[in-house]
């Protein structure tokens, strides 16, 4: 039961840690608000998301001590994540590369639904004007 | 006099109605799921029944297109939301998880309690759902036909929602208990099989069953503010829909059978009273099967639009589960080979659950390949195999369980002769019932219609007559496990010689489970180094 104990009071992180970490946020704030004037295309995305993940990391395991805890919990949240990353990438099998082997014919049930517009407006500025479905 | 003087045990200390609905006791917890989930399964059951009635003949006899649909979707969701994923961890896992690792009671019995009225709470508006016009989207609620049915989708959908977090604590209660109140001594290594599968579970339990909370939640936003997410009409993704419902949904499937591939292989190491063959490969293929049934969600999609590659990637890791699954049938067989085998009928419904399993479990295989699933999607085949491996699994090992442990439980022993006979019924009348639907399936007869062509006429009649015959066997088990309750002989401490610790306490336990707490002197399955003879034939 010693180790309890100590674990306890491992919890104190001296101030310029807290500082530190409350320093780094600041700046890769800046950066998502910087990267977001550059157009890097789809990467745009990546980039953002990599910043904000450093960022919920840096949170997660200083200010919420996740690092210095008993490493089960960091198990359980890394594990959550992982569960979590597989729903959205094995969706993203399907989302993503849909119409690939057999060119999706269906026409749009309701063709001025909001899931559309995006492709409307990309159909629009391509070269190829013979797409105007309505 | 000596009627007077009746041990204490925990049916009947404390007494008053005030100790049971209070309760913080897990056997108590554990006999209120019991009595709850087989008022469920009656339920279902009736639903069951009423469906092959309508199916005994082409046309409309018994109901319409639309009571039909009701009546399907309530079979389904109330046997797999209220019944079979409650029904072992819930039930026997509550009362038996503790006395198998020498524990007075789980982790937390206030949250275990807690559980317990959130899972009445949830029923109540399923059973709400009934009276205001039942459900008729199937127990899927697959978008956009469930946002737009008049039926009443959000009683039922808001039912299930909050089932989810009832089995959600019971997982998280499961997984603490296991790590922390093993007796002294009993290592992962020494923990029973049942107590394995429970853990794998649980993992599933709190992993998945939140995706399927927030998913009927979508839903529910979806019906009553009319925002886009799965409905086309509006703007949404149907097949999106499907993701995230299977996400939660075929690893539900394993919440299903992993618990009850646990209590077979208690039952096969009791009864053919011999060390259990390969110990480490049956508790770690449990963990495996949890993991990979994460895998797999996609096969359910195969011909809803979902694209090629994730097709051939779902369909791809769905062969996978064969492994671990493989890996149990193989060892179980190889425990029985030269053991003693005693044929009692829990030790029955073992068997059956290996034979029906594994034909459950191969046919999934075959809607697990791309082509053929094509061919079989949404026919009887579909509905024959899953109910091989729900019914002719799960039901079969919770069967096993509930006589295995049931003079346990009670400490009154049921009628053996009786048992049988109804064991022989279920037996039969499952075969009969869900075989026969193989064949329908793979000529083309579609699920989920009240009607078919008379050239299926045959076929569905045998399924009818076979659901009979199921019924036939669970009406006399009622009645033998309830006269055993009033005038059953008195069940011996340990009836099938058993090594686990819940034969080294009386029958019933006590109170706190165990007089003496008890110590880890042997495995839990050392028949080579420990003499213990079956007391009860
Ligand atoms: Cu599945």
């Amino acid at each position: 039961m010693k180790a309890k104990a100590s674990d306890h009071s491992a919890h104190i992180l001296p101030l310029r840690i807290y500082l530190g970490v409350g320093f780094a946020l600041f700046i890769l704030t800046g950066i998502t608000v910087m990267i977001s004037f550059v157009d890097l295309g789809g990467w745009n995305v990546t980039v953002a998301l990599a910043v904000a993940s450093i960022k919920a990391a840096l949170v997660v395991l200083f200010f919420m001590h996740l690092l210095y805890d008993n490493k089960i919990y960091l198990t359980i949240f890394l594990t959550a994540i992982g569960f979590l990353a597989i729903l959205i990438i094995f969706t993203m099998f399907d989302t993503m590369e849909r119409g690939r082997l057999y060119p999706e014919k269906a026409k749009p049930i309701k063709p001025g639904a909001a899931i559309y517009e995006r492709e409307d407006s990309l159909s629009s500025r391509s070269v190829d004007t013979t797409k105007t479905d309505h | 006099m000596s009627e007077a003087v009746a041990e204490k045990n925990y049916l009947n200390d404390p007494k008053g109605w005030k100790s049971w609905v209070f309760t913080l006791d897990h056997k108590r917890i554990g006999i209120l799921y019991l009595a709850s989930i087989t008022a469920a399964f009656f339920l279902g059951g009736v639903f069951a029944v009423l469906i092959r009635l309508e199916l005994l003949n082409p046309g409309q006899d018994l109901m319409g297109p639309d009571t039909y649909n009701q009546i399907f979707t309530l079979h389904g969701a109330v046997m797999i939301f209220l019944f079979i994923i409650p029904s072992i961890p819930a039930a026997l896992g509550n009362f038996f998880l503790p006395l198998l690792i020498g524990a007075k009671d789980v982790a937390f019995p206030r949250l275990n309690l807690a559980s317990y009225y959130i899972y009445v709470f949830g029923s109540m508006f399923a059973v709400y759902s009934i009276f205001t016009g039942a459900v008729d989207t199937g127990w899927t609620f697959y978008t956009p036909y469930s946002t737009e049915t008049q039926t009443s989708v959000i009683p039922m959908t808001l039912g299930a929602f909050i089932l989810g977090f009832s089995s959600i604590f019971t997982g998280l209660n499961f997984i603490v208990t296991i790590h922390k109140m093993r007796i002294p001594g009993m290592t992962w290594y020494k923990l029973p099989l049942f107590v394995w599968a429970l853990y794998a579970t649980a993992i599933i339990q709190v992993v998945a069953t939140p995706v399927l909370g927030i998913t009927l939640l979508l839903l529910i936003f979806e019906r009553v503010f009319s925002v886009g997410i799965f409905n086309p009409d509006m703007g949404g993704d149907p097949v999106l829909f499907q993701h995230f419902f299977w996400f939660y949904s075929h690893p539900a499937v394993y919440i299903m059978i992993l618990p009850g591939m646990g209590i077979i292989s208690e039952l096969i190491a009791t009864f053919s009273h011999k060390k259990i063959f390969g110990y480490k490969a049956i508790a770690f293929s449990s963990l495996g099967i949890a993991f990979i049934s994460f895998l797999v969600w996609g096969h359910h999609m195969f011909v809803s639009g979902q694209s090629e590659l994730a097709a051939m990637i779902f369909s791809f890791l769905t062969f996978l589960v064969g492994i671990p699954s493989g890996i149990k049938v193989f060892n179980w067989i190889t425990t029985l080979y030269k053991g003693q085998i005693h044929f009692d009928t829990p030790m029955l419904y073992a068997l059956s659950f290996l034979f029906l399993f594994t034909i459950g479990g191969l046919t999934g295989i075959f809607l697990g390949a791309l082509a053929t699933d094509v061919h079989l999607h949404d026919t009887y085949f579909v509905v024959a195999h899953f109910h091989y491996v729900m019914m002719g699994g799960t039901v079969m090992a919770f069967l096993g369980g509930l006589h295995y442990w049931w003079p346990k439980m009670f400490g009154k022993m049921y009628n053996h002769f009786w048992s049988v006979i109804a064991m022989i019924l279920v037996f039969v009348g499952f075969n009969v019932t869900f075989f026969s639907q193989f064949i329908l399936g793979s000529q083309g007869m579609p699920r989920r219609y009240y009607n078919y062509l008379d050239q299926f006429q045959p076929l569905h009649a045998f399924s009818t007559i076979g659901s009979w015959i199921l019924g036939a066997g669970f009406i006399i088990m009622a009645i033998y496990l309830i006269h055993s309750l009033f005038k059953g002989r008195k069940a011996s401490d340990n009836p099938w010689g058993g090594l686990t610790f819940e034969w080294a306490t009386g029958s019933p336990p006590p109170h706190h489970n165990f007089k003496v707490t008890p110590k880890m002197t042997h495995g839990p399955y050392d028949y080579d180094k420990v003499l213990v003879e079956q007391t009860d034939y």
